[in-house]
């Protein structure tokens, strides 16, 4: 049995006269097995916070069902919330409480006693590299130290199950990287994690699997390797300076690349499927000057999740100008969540 | 698989009959710890009340006779218990925006995600305002003594008297809380909060004796207003003037004041705190 079981999931917000409706989260089944690390990979307004609430017993589900460890997060609330960890997209300390007391107070509130949760916060704080900053007001803290604080608070009892929403959005490259170690830590010990990135780097250094969502519904699922595969992995970008010379550029680079080369004459660009990385990068330099064809500009590009979008919707990430100028018609369940207590 | 490998590492307690007065009060304490945290919210939560003491009883008193009262601190002993009822009436707003702020900031999430009784958050953001107001209380009641007013009928009716009022504060309290949880921002729930108390307290007897308003629907209005039974109340029981004097007969829910009054914060309680615990259950930031 997996740790983490969602089947046909649906949440619908609005509905009403005013709103229009939105599938938030559109039949969504998911599968973590104990002691692994999920990936739910997506952008703004695909339904991943959706899918951490429903799963984490502050929503309920319009149809479908879910189970922590085997206990149905509609029926038994209080048993999953007993064995769940939830650290969420907004860092959720109390500003006004120092590190250590927020720590404390949420140790007691899953009962433990007074001493037994000021140890555990100690711990906590020296685990997370707190400890000098413990006895002051977090809203002295930086993003990243909020960040570390939450999510310490989310494993005050050790749970089996942890959910991170968006652990990292927001912080800083060097921030984000020291996280990612943190949280790489955490599944040594057999712990459970779903985790929602909109970042495909994340994804493939943290998960052992990756779902990606869409509009509501898990439209790809597998391995970094496997879903990378699938689009294609890097792509190696080259823009030659005369454009007469484009088309012998293009087919030397194909006999490079791992398919096809594409080209877009009118910035005199070339987009080709590699496998070799940096190598092949070298390469295709050495080739391209020997024949003498000038070069403006190369990169090796790394997929993105608008790789991954484009590859498996044959469109680009919707981000939030276009939900905005109402391109997509599709407001995004996230700021339609309040919606919700309706 | 047993429940046993069920178990987190760390024993989660909990579920027994005193779980939902525990949790509470860790909220409280949190909530207190706030306030400490922030004195300057302390120091004006008590600013206002004594500016409204000592306006009313220096710029208004004059100006509002009291039927059957002579002297000067005779507007000041009928206005002290009104000013009481309408600054603990304010802590509806006190209560939504706190509320507001911690749903805004995620802390609800965090406390809804705990296995935690559901109604402890509410619980225990009233309780720590409870706690608040009793300190304002007493701030303007020594303000209230140095402007000459007293307490006349001892101590028994003067405790009766306070209990009454901490009543209805924390009766005003669970309002809040619905409105708190219903809001999408602080601002809303502190503006949404004067919209309603003002009128709420100026359409009753604290601070005019209630025949002088006008037109005559208004009277039927504050002598129906809680915040009237409760103010009456404490003139009652602290044998403060109350401006009735002369009338042919009081209103009946004045003439009953603090049963009145009772049955009015029972009243909101009964509605509000299952009201406002459902909204928690459902609620999202």
């Amino acid at each position: 049995m997996a740790a983490i079981e969602a089947e046909g999931l649906v949440k619908i917000y609005g509905g009403s006269k005013k709103a229009k409706e939105v599938r938030a989260l559109d039949g969504v089944d998911l599968a973590v097995p104990e002691g692994t690390i999920l990936g739910l990979l997506g952008p703004n307004g695909a339904g991943k916070t959706t899918a951490v609430r429903v799963l984490t017993t502050l929503l309920r589900p319009d149809a479908g069902r879910a189970s922590v460890l085997g206990l149905d997060v509609v029926h038994k609330p209080t048993q999953v919330r007993r064995l769940i960890g939830l650290s969420g997209q907004y860092a959720a300390v109390d500003e006004n409480l120092t590190g250590r007391e927020n720590l404390v107070m949420v140790g007691r509130l899953y009962h433990m006693g007074k001493e037994a949760a000021e140890k555990r916060a100690a711990e906590l704080l020296e685990e997370f590299t707190l400890t000098d900053a413990a006895d002051r007001p977090s809203k002295t803290y930086s993003g990243g130290m909020r960040r570390r604080l939450d999510l310490a608070a989310a494993l005050v009892v050790k749970p089996p199950v942890i959910f991170l929403d968006e652990p990292t959005t927001g912080l800083d490259p060097r921030t984000r990287i020291a996280m990612w170690d943190v949280i790489a830590g955490l599944v040594k010990g057999g712990t459970t994690l779903l985790l929602t990135t909109q970042y495909l780097e994340e994804a493939d250094r943290l998960a052992d699997s990756i779902a990606v969502v869409d509009h509501g519904k898990v439209i790809a699922r597998g391995t970094a390797d496997q879903l990378k595969a699938q689009i294609g992995g890097e792509r190696l970008q080259i823009v030659v300076s005369d454009r007469e010379r484009l088309a012998e550029a293009a087919e030397m680079l194909g006999r490079l690349g791992t398919a096809e080369a594409r080209v877009q004459p009118q910035n005199r660009e070339i987009l080709v499927p590699v496998s070799g990385g940096a190598q092949l990068l070298m390469e295709a330099i050495r080739e391209l000057d020997a024949a003498g064809i000038g070069i403006d500009d190369v990169a090796l590009r790394r997929p993105t999740l608008d790789d991954v979008f484009l590859q498996l919707t044959g469109r680009a990430v919707e981000g939030e100008e276009q939900d905005a100028d109402g391109e997509s018609g599709q407001p995004k369940p996230e700021v339609e969540r309040q919606e919700a207590a309706r | 698989m047993t429940s046993d490998t069920l178990a987190p590492p760390i024993p989660v307690g909990g579920g027994g009959p005193l779980t939902v007065l525990h949790d509470a009060w860790v909220v409280t304490l949190r909530n207190l710890r706030r306030m400490t945290r922030m004195p300057e919210m302390v120091v004006f939560s008590s600013i206002q009340p004594i500016m409204f003491v000592l306006l009313f009883a220096y710029v208004f008193g004059g100006a509002i006779p009291v039927p059957g009262t002579e002297g000067k601190t005779a507007y000041r002993e009928f206005l002290l218990p009104g000013i009481f009822v309408q600054t603990l009436a304010f802590t509806a707003a006190t209560t939504s925006v706190g509320l507001a702020d911690d749903l805004h900031k995620g802390l609800i999430d965090r406390f809804r995600s705990l296995p935690i009784a559901r109604s402890a958050v509410l619980a225990g953001r009233t309780t720590a305002d409870w706690f608040q107001n009793l300190f304002v209380l007493l701030v303007m009641a020594v303000c209230g003594l140095v402007v000459g007013w007293r307490i006349h009928d001892g101590v028994l009716k003067a405790l009766a008297g306070f209990l009454l009022l901490m009543l209805f504060a924390y009766a005003m309290s669970w309002i809040g809380a619905v409105i708190g949880l219903s809001v999408r921002t602080v601002e809303t729930a502190n503006t949404i909060g004067f919209i309603w108390i003002f009128p709420l307290t100026f359409l009753s007897n604290a601070f005019v004796p209630a025949r002088t308003l006008s037109p005559l629907w208004l009277q039927t209005v504050a002598d129906w207003n809680p915040v009237s039974a409760t103010v009456q109340a404490l003139r009652h029981l602290w044998g403060n003037p109350d401006g009735y004097a002369g009338a042919a007969r009081m209103p009946w829910p004045i003439e009953h004041a603090s049963w009145v009054s009772l049955f009015w914060s029972a009243l909101i309680l009964a509605v509000f705190v299952p009201l406002s615990v459902r909204k928690y259950r459902s609620v999202s930031a």
